[in-house]
């Protein structure tokens, strides 16, 4: 016997991150989910970020590895609520998983939270976690052929920041090719270019970032 | 390597609409993988096979159609295939489209005994 089915498999996922969106909603919450490679610079990016924001905006972290909490104890060390999620093995995170963090935050006090996601340029891209955006980072010392070969998180992401700039005197890889590649895939990306050591380029994504919090604290 | 955990979700919606029909054992299932997912098919067939065995899924075959990228220019209207990743209309060049196929993963039908 044939049974028609037709369901998207990711459907009930999808429900759970749908369900977070909500509650973020009725919070005015922005929440972002961060991804790149494993060794981009997405805890360091987070340093800085915190660092310069922390006066205006009121931010949390759910920081998810597959092992360890060391992530989690260098935010914990700047004093911003955060809570580490070990998926035991698991590639990326899920809309169950960062729905079961919501007892350890006092949602209603925040107005930024940022999902670390596992470092994988592939599979956290297929999994909403209830995010307003995605946004990755592309370190030079990955190469420009980064977004030819990973399209999905490329397409996915509204935000792309090109980390470690200071290195691209010693590397084969250009910027121009990485924002060609990725502008291709997703013609309405917004790209920085930073350095994470340096502190280059990045008071321009902070004041993109307050901006998106802004806006929707007046929504 | 996140096809694990695709297949669990897959498995639990096969159960769901076995159990709905009164289903004995499972033959096969019709799956449509949108070309921009980052399925790899063995990957998936692989660990499907390890989730179904024991169970009335074993031995079950998954039938999976690569479903090409498709897209409709908000400007030109015209419809067209998105090739090589380009996210722009291959017509007028404008980068308002609209993806129409080839994002999602669906189930599409199981035959069951």
């Amino acid at each position: 016997m044939k049974i028609s089915v037709v369901k998207n498999i990711l459907e009930a996922n999808d429900r759970i991150a749908q369900q977070n969106r909500s509650l973020f909603d009725e919070h005015n919450l922005t929440v972002m989910n961060l991804m790149s490679s494993p060794g981009a610079g997405k805890t360091s990016l987070l340093e800085r970020t915190i660092q310069a924001l922390r006066k205006d905006i009121s931010l949390g972290v759910i920081e998810g590895d597959i092992q360890s909490s060391q992530d989690a104890e260098r935010i914990a060390l700047m004093e911003i609520p955060v809570v580490q999620i070990n998926t035991g093995g698991a590639c990326h995170l899920d809309g169950n998983m960062i729905r079961d963090t919501f007892g350890e935050f006092d949602l209603a006090g925040l107005d930024l939270l940022v999902v670390e996601n596992v470092g994988n340029l592939v599979c956290p891209a297929e999994f909403k976690v209830g995010e307003d955006f995605k946004a990755m980072i592309l370190s030079v010392t990955e190469g420009d052929d980064k977004p030819a070969k990973y399209p999905l998180m490329f397409h996915e992401s509204s935000v792309l920041l090109i980390n470690k700039i200071d290195l691209l005197p010693y590397v084969d890889c250009t910027v121009e090719r990485i924002r060609e590649e990725a502008l291709k895939i997703n013609p309405h990306m917004t790209i920085f270019e930073i350095s994470c050591k340096t502190g280059e380029g990045l008071d321009a994504w902070y004041e993109w970032l307050k901006q998106e919090v802004r806006n929707r604290k007046t929504a | 390597m996140h096809e694990m955990s695709i297949a669990q979700s897959l498995v639990d919606i096969i159960q769901e609409e076995m159990v709905k029909n009164n289903a004995g054992a499972l033959k096969s299932v019709k799956l449509n993988i949108g070309k921009l997912s980052a399925i790899v098919p063995e990957a998936l067939s692989f660990c499907f096979e390890i989730i179904a065995s024991g169970t009335n899924m074993e031995g079950a075959v998954l039938d999976m159609e690569m479903i090409p990228l498709r897209g409709i220019c908000l400007d030109c209207d015209q419809g067209f295939e998105i090739e090589d990743y380009a996210f722009s209309c291959p017509h007028c060049d404008s980068p308002n489209i609209k993806t129409i196929s080839g994002q999602n993963l669906s189930i599409v039908e199981m035959e069951v005994e």
